[in-house]
């Protein structure tokens, strides 16, 4: 899946000499934890979070409460240079992203100018809609060897019965390198018959079972 | 609770729902258990009561024209199969059969029937066993169900009594037909016990579905864990709907009795006992009279071993709306004999589970704390309003 397929295009920004007062008063009214600075072409210039607003914000624990800082500008407290972020990149750059840096929002980038903007919970959103429930349906998980067509081969048994597959799921199966577990969500209430096929064919169902392997 | 008189909503023709001869859905199931009651003497012929068609102006008021007439169509068009994919007709859970707009509309009119029982104060409860068929979506069959009856009738309710309606279904799939077509409605609580979505159909249900605009908090889910046992199934069921009944008080309550919650029916993971399709309705019934003045309609649903759960289950069902008290001991003889037959598994000789087949769970402390995990999710909206 695209960046462009799951980003916000509508994206809140400021001007490098915004005081970090409005950028605080954004962050809460938006209920948002990122605002990219831009410059007057749109070429993001430098980005700041929540937490760097509140590194800047007085304590509320001092005696003298001072809210002098408030008033620098966002430029004083962004951080740069941005990572950011094509449209036509994919959802697993994101994902590796936001796991090695360790940070949680990208601007989208293009022709240098910034067309939206990405978090870990559009991303997380995105992750939903790949293994969640769109339509009614049951969920079995199979375990198959590891070989060229298997795929396939299981996919033929969903066929010869009619039922409908809403969506798959390939994962390795720890114990054993030679087997993949195959995870479908096919739609059908009755996944009795489609279980009684797998009984007399190579392939094994894991889940659901007495014995949640899953525990 | 005097007088609990119950109309038992019944016709023939509730067979003619019928995909295939090897389909899990099978009605035979509701006379099995007509005919078990009548054994037991528990069914008086003049509570007996035979429903019409529904007119196709009240199927209207939950499912779409072009659905509709796709169903009265796909029996006798030559139109390709392809064509009716998209209504969820054709397929290996829905497939069509002959006179199946005539036997879809006849399980709408039974639990219409039951409603208009109740409603004009012929019978304080009815118990329509061929209805309870809660996966029907506006424009699609699902999960063996057509026509939403259930949907239907709550509709037809609200739009000519004008009453609050509690809907409480305790099959072990999600009610998903029914709570979608009253997601954003006030004056409809959904209130659903199943088996969580993780494997088994339809896959909704979660607790974090509470219904959209007006409707927000209106909507109750208890996703159990597979392998639930009547002990963790009892105790979440009644905590939870004696503390909803207290928050939403209803007019009226329309309850579904899936039965395939039990160990033995072979198509979800649950793993309960006959006792719990005689507390759920014992708990149900307390509760219609002291929020309802007694109005009570009772529907069918799922229910997969047909001869050794559903007859003993919905004649229970039956006899506490009757009089709060269940059979004991052993089934009628002759009931055995006369159906022994049709069957393909040894019929059951008492009302009591003998738990032959009853596997023990290795993981019952475990699955019993998820649950309570599971409630206070669910229940923490109401709980925080009497804070």
């Amino acid at each position: 899946m695209f960046v462009k397929d799951m980003m916000k295009t509508e994206v809140i920004t400021l001007q490098a000499e915004a005081k970090i007062s409005e950028a605080y008063q954004l962050l809460q009214e938006n209920h948002i934890r990122h605002i990219p600075i831009i410059d007057n072409n749109k070429q993001v210039i430098g980005i700041i979070s929540d937490r760097d607003v509140r590194d800047a914000s007085p304590s509320i624990l001092d005696e003298v409460y001072n809210e002098e800082a408030l008033s620098f500008p966002v430029s004083s407290i962004m951080t740069t240079p941005v990572t950011t972020i094509h449209p036509y990149d994919y959802v697993e750059e994101i994902a590796a992203i936001f796991y090695d840096r360790e940070f949680a929002c990208l601007p989208v980038v293009k022709n240098n100018i910034l067309v939206g903007i990405i978090t870990e919970k559009d991303m997380l959103y995105t992750l939903i809609q790949l293994t969640g429930t769109h339509v009614p349906s049951s969920q079995i998980e199979i375990k198959v060897p590891d070989r060229i067509g298997v795929l396939a081969d299981v996919s033929a048994f969903f066929k010869r019965r009619k039922i409908k597959v809403a969506s798959v799921l390939i994962y390795p199966y720890l114990e054993d390198s030679n087997y993949k577990i195959l995870v479908f969500r096919i739609q059908t209430m009755n996944p009795m018959n489609i279980m009684d096929d797998f009984k007399d064919s190579e392939f094994e169902i894991v889940s659901p079972s007495l014995e949640n392997p899953h525990e | 609770m005097s007088n609990c008189n119950t109309a038992f909503i019944y016709t023939e023709a509730f067979k003619d729902y019928k995909f295939s001869d090897d389909h899990p859905f099978n009605q035979i199931r509701v006379s099995a258990t007509k005919d078990l009651l009548e054994y037991e003497k528990a069914l008086p012929a003049s509570n007996i009561i035979f429903p019409k068609q529904a007119s196709e102006s009240l199927i209207s008021g939950i499912h779409t024209k072009n659905y509709i007439e796709a169903v009265k169509r796909a029996d006798q068009s030559d139109t390709p199969i392809s064509e009716y994919y998209k209504y969820g007709l054709g397929t290996e859970d829905t497939p069509i059969f002959r006179g199946m707009y005539e036997a879809s509309a006849t399980l709408v009119g039974g639990t219409i029937e039951a409603v208009n029982q109740v409603l004009n104060h012929h019978y304080p409860h009815a118990l329509n066993l061929g209805g309870g068929l809660h996966h029907g979506f506006p424009e699609k069959a699902s999960g063996f169900c057509i026509f939403n009856d259930a949907a239907i009738a709550i509709k037809y309710i609200r739009e000519n009594y004008n009453l609050r309606v509690l809907y409480v279904d305790t099959d072990a799939h999600h009610g998903d037909g029914v709570q979608a077509s009253f997601y954003d409605d006030p004056n409809v609580c959904t209130v659903s016990f199943h088996e969580t979505g993780r494997y088994l159909y339809p896959g909704t249900g979660n607790t974090n579905e509470r219904g959209v605009k007006k409707g927000f908090g209106y909507t109750f889910n208890f996703p159990l864990d597979a392998f639930t046992e009547d002990e963790s199934f009892l105790s979440i069921f009644k905590t939870s709907m004696d503390e909803i009944m207290d928050y939403f008080r209803p007019d009226i309550i329309i309850s579904q009795h899936g039965v395939d919650a039990h160990y033995l029916d072979p198509l979800t993971h649950l793993h309960a006992t006959m006792n719990i399709f005689e507390e759920i309705p014992k708990h149900i019934h307390a509760l219609s009279h002291q929020y309802c003045e007694g109005k009570w309609i009772a529907l069918g649903g799922g229910g997969y071993d047909i001869w050794r759960v559903v007859p003993r289950a919905w004649s229970q069902l039956y006899k506490i709306m009757q009089d709060s008290t269940p059979f004991t001991g052993n089934l009628s003889s002759e009931w055995q004999k006369k159906w022994q037959s049709h069957a393909n598994v040894v019929l059951p000789t008492t009302w009591e589970d003998d738990l032959a087949h009853y596997k023990k769970i290795p993981r019952t402390v475990e699955i019993t704390e998820k649950n309570q995990r599971m409630v206070e999710q669910t229940l923490q909206f109401i709980r925080n309003l009497s804070i």
